[in-house]
């Protein structure tokens, strides 16, 4: 590993985070959620914020300050005038959280594509996004991702607040009934000559569009998919086996992601059976920054190879959130050549708040 | 360290995801288990057809003597276990590790079932009245100068098994002779009779691609029981209400197993007591075929007190121990919380605890890395007291004061009735009523099964429908 590429990350990230104070931070420019909370701390994050270790003084950003309105305290004024996109997250029931967009979905995704192998997802090829749809940023964030690489992207109705209900209530029929809806939409598009080469979808719906190709005599490979951009955090090592090994084979690539709407999406390493399927995603570093602290004392990022709580700091002109202590936990992985700063694997519901989270949705 | 692989249709797959299981005691990891992902058994589930065609191929009288063959073997053969090779003495030295059973009740069990295979003959013929098992094969056929005509249900049974008590096993193994495949989701701690019951089938001759063996988290259970057409699961009261109107599901959920004393005999209840210490105590208490409940018009405390002082002073003992009579319970947490679920109902007016002048300690034994609950015997003046109609994972049993004439209505879900009474209209009525599954009239203790009889539901009606079938010759 180049250590000096991974300190050269490391000043960058801090330039970063100064960068990103200054702006939120500013009266002239400031987000006014950001400018209102300085104001009640008593101190100015721009005089005293000098790096990212410097965050820990925000302590952790807390989800429910994204419940409800009014979502334009979270515009920067800078911004103010631009047109505003909201994305929600949760929601099944009560309030769902809001995270306002301008351009961040669509600069997170095209950094993302940098990372996509054109061998596999050729350029000018259409998309099927195999997903949820409605107020979710991914919906509009894989049509981007497709369209800046120059395709045309078909998209499906899936709406996950209606599954988790149907899960909640033990309605395996329905459920089942529903995914048959979700993958016959699936099937319909695939089926009617759009020369679909690259798909997003999520674990279960891969194995279930999978398991309806083979079942009709064809497969992924044979219905022209080469390339699949897969996300969640169902996704295990040894589900990537089993779907590389058995669903895709050896000709379809799969790109594994790590994402929410709070932070973007993380990107994982090339899997290979050599590591052993291992799924180690990085952070799209300095826009955003997964860490993996101890749960009872997360000041402290625990030592790589060791479990923790996954807690994430987004730093985008758009959104400042630090600190935020996701439901997952994860090991801690030391940087690489294509990532030179720490990452995740093996991230999973975390748990001590597990207990709360319907997981497996779609 | 031994290693379970998921079986898939007969072809061990070792996944990247395990789960270790220790020893109860000591705390040593005894074995990895793989871990089939959901997706994976969905895939697999596509060739359920093959199982049952492989099985076809063989006449139903071959397939009952590799059974009996294999009822051999897997009581006393050195049999595959991933890379290894295990013994009898090794699987009962595991299954009891893993349990928390004692290892005494581990090899009970494995007779149960050797008894039950080598037995599947007599068994069948009694749970389809005589019927030729190849009609069944056939689809069609005559019987006493009738015809008769059966459609298998399924190519394949699903079942999801428990982990805490291996007697249950003794319900599926006649599917194999009905040549129809299985597939099976072991308990976290209990793969070693689904493995080795398969090993000794496929070395006596049955078909690898009949039975395939998934361990792994709910997400595999429930893609088997959405999958396949037919399936068992083993759970709580919570499972059985949920599945309750499906069905392509039977749920085998608590017993709720009780002893009636009629008018008529109560009197001399004394001469009872050995049936009702029996179905009590048999076999640690955990299955749903012992006694929760004792029910009685009149001598309630004395028959109460009359238990406590037999079971009170069982304390468990070490898991090679051959006297240990009871078994640990090896989840975190669960048995204080039984413990505590108890002591509530206890403050309840007209309920008492009468083991424990008969206990030197608490209901509740907490050792390093398990807990034990002391056989406990409780007294309800009331069949309306909420304890009279609970069923725990240990020797537990309520003694219940209640008129016979609204017994029948009182007891509510009953597994195994046992009522000891020679009152014929008692008996008429008992026969009728709809929440009782098995019925034993007379001293039988709860635990003693009748395998020639259908239990919670005939096993072959679940599997294969009568239909009508004609044929005439083509003209």
């Amino acid at each position: 590993m180049n250590q000096e590429a991974v300190r050269n990350a490391a000043d960058d990230l801090d330039a970063h985070v100064r960068d990103v104070i200054a702006w939120h931070f500013s009266p002239e420019t400031g987000t006014p959620f950001w400018l209102d909370w300085a104001e009640s701390a008593g101190w100015d994050p721009r005089s005293e914020v000098r790096g990212f270790s410097d965050l820990v003084r925000f302590g952790h950003f807390e989800d429910e300050w994204l419940r409800g309105g009014p979502a334009r305290r979270w515009v920067p004024k800078a911004l103010a005038e631009r047109p505003i996109y909201t994305f929600e997250t949760g929601g099944t029931t009560g309030i769902p959280k809001t995270r306002t967009n301008i351009e961040d979905f669509r600069l997170d995704y095209e950094r993302f594509s940098e990372t996509l192998p054109d061998a596999h997802f050729p350029k000018g090829a259409n998309w099927l996004m195999l997903g949820p749809s409605g107020p979710r940023r991914l919906r509009l964030a894989v049509e981007h991702l497709c369209q800046h690489r120059g395709g045309i992207c078909f998209c499906v109705d899936l709406d996950p607040r209606w599954v988790i209900k149907l899960i909640k209530r033990g309605a395996m029929d329905e459920l089942k009934l529903y995914q048959d809806h979700v993958i016959d939409q699936a099937m319909t598009i695939l089926s009617a000559g759009h020369d679909i080469r690259c798909m997003f979808t999520t674990p279960k719906l891969l194995d279930a569009i999978a398991n309806r190709l083979e079942s009709e005599g064809s497969s992924i490979h044979d219905a022209g998919i080469t390339g699949i951009f897969c996300g969640g955090t169902e996704m295990t090592a040894q589900w990537a086996r089993f779907a590389c090994e058995e669903l895709l084979g050896p000709d379809v690539y799969m790109a594994a992601c790590y994402g929410n709407t709070l932070m973007g999406l993380a990107r994982a390493k090339t899997l290979t059976a050599d590591d052993g399927f291992k799924i180690t995603y990085y952070a799209p570093q300095p826009r955003a920054v997964l860490e993996v602290v101890d749960p009872d004392a997360t000041s402290d990022v625990v030592d790589f190879g060791a479990t923790g709580r996954v807690m994430l700091t987004t730093l985008t002109k758009e959104f400042f959130l630090p600190r935020f202590l996701e439901r997952d936990e994860a090991e801690r992985e030391p940087p690489c050549d294509d990532f030179p700063w720490p990452g995740v694997s093996g991230v999973r519901p975390f748990g001590k708040a597990a207990g709360g989270t319907t997981v497996g949705v779609y | 360290m031994l290693h379970f692989p998921v079986l898939r249709w007969g072809e061990p797959y070792q996944s990247l995801d395990v789960e270790r299981v220790h020893h109860f005691e000591t705390g040593e990891p005894i074995a990895e288990v793989s871990q089939a992902n959901g997706g994976l058994v969905q895939r697999d589930l596509r060739k359920l057809a093959r199982a049952r065609d492989a099985l076809r191929a063989i006449p139903s009288a071959e397939l009952l003597a590799m059974c009996a063959k294999a009822a051999d073997l897997f009581l006393d053969g050195d049999l595959p276990l991933g890379d290894a090779t295990q013994s009898a003495d090794d699987f009962v030295r595991c299954q009891s590790a893993t349990t928390g059973l004692p290892e005494h009740m581990a090899r009970m069990n494995m007779h149960k079932l050797h008894h039950v295979l080598t037995n599947l003959d007599a068994i069948l013929a009694s749970l389809m009245r005589g019927l030729d098992l190849d009609i069944l094969a056939r689809g069609h056929g005559m019987e006493r100068g009738v015809p008769r005509s059966y459609q298998a249900t399924t190519p394949a049974l699903g079942i999801v098994l428990p982990s805490n008590s291996p007697g249950v096993h003794g319900l599926w193994l006649p599917v194999i002779p009905l040549q129809v495949g299985l597939v099976m989701k072991p308990g976290s701690s209990e793969p070693w009779t689904p493995w080795r019951m398969a090993q000794a089938m496929f070395a006596a001759g049955v078909p690898k691609e009949a039975i395939a063996i998934y361990p792994g988290a709910h997400d595999a259970g429930g893609t088997i029981m959405n999958h396949v057409p037919r399936s068992l699961i083993f759970g709580s009261t919570q499972t059985v209400n949920q599945y309750r109107a499906n069905p392509a599901i039977r749920v085998h959920g608590p017993g709720f197993s009780k002893i009636l004393l009629g008018d008529d005999v109560v009197d001399d209840w004394e001469r009872y007591l050995d049936v009702m210490v029996d179905s009590v105590l048999v076999n640690g208490g955990r299955g749903c075929i012992n006694c929760s409940g004792i029910w009685a018009s009149r001598h309630t405390r004395e028959i109460a007190e009359a238990i406590a002082a037999r079971v009170g002073p069982v304390a468990p003992k070490r898991h090679d121990d051959r006297d240990a009579a009871l078994a640990a319970f090896t989840t975190p947490g669960q048995a204080a919380a039984v413990n505590a679920d108890i002591d509530a109902a206890l403050e309840e007016a007209g309920v008492e605890d009468v083991t424990a002048p008969h206990r030197d300690g608490d209901r509740l034994v907490a050792k390093e890395r398990c807990d034990y609950l002391r056989p406990t015997v409780v007294h309800c003046e009331s069949p309306d007291a909420a304890i009279a109609s609970k069923e725990y994972m240990f020797p537990f049993t309520a003694v219940v004061a209640c008129p016979q004439a609204r017994m029948i209505d009182a007891i509510g879900e009953t597994l195994v009735g046992t009522a000891i009474t020679a009152d014929d209209a008692w008996i008429r009525a008992l026969l009728d009523a709809p929440h009782i599954d098995r019925l034993n009239i007379g001293p039988i203790p709860t635990t003693k099964l009748d395998w020639m009889q259908p239990h919670e539901g005939n096993i072959v009606e679940f599997l294969y429908r009568a239909r009508a079938y004609q044929s005439a010759p083509l003209q």
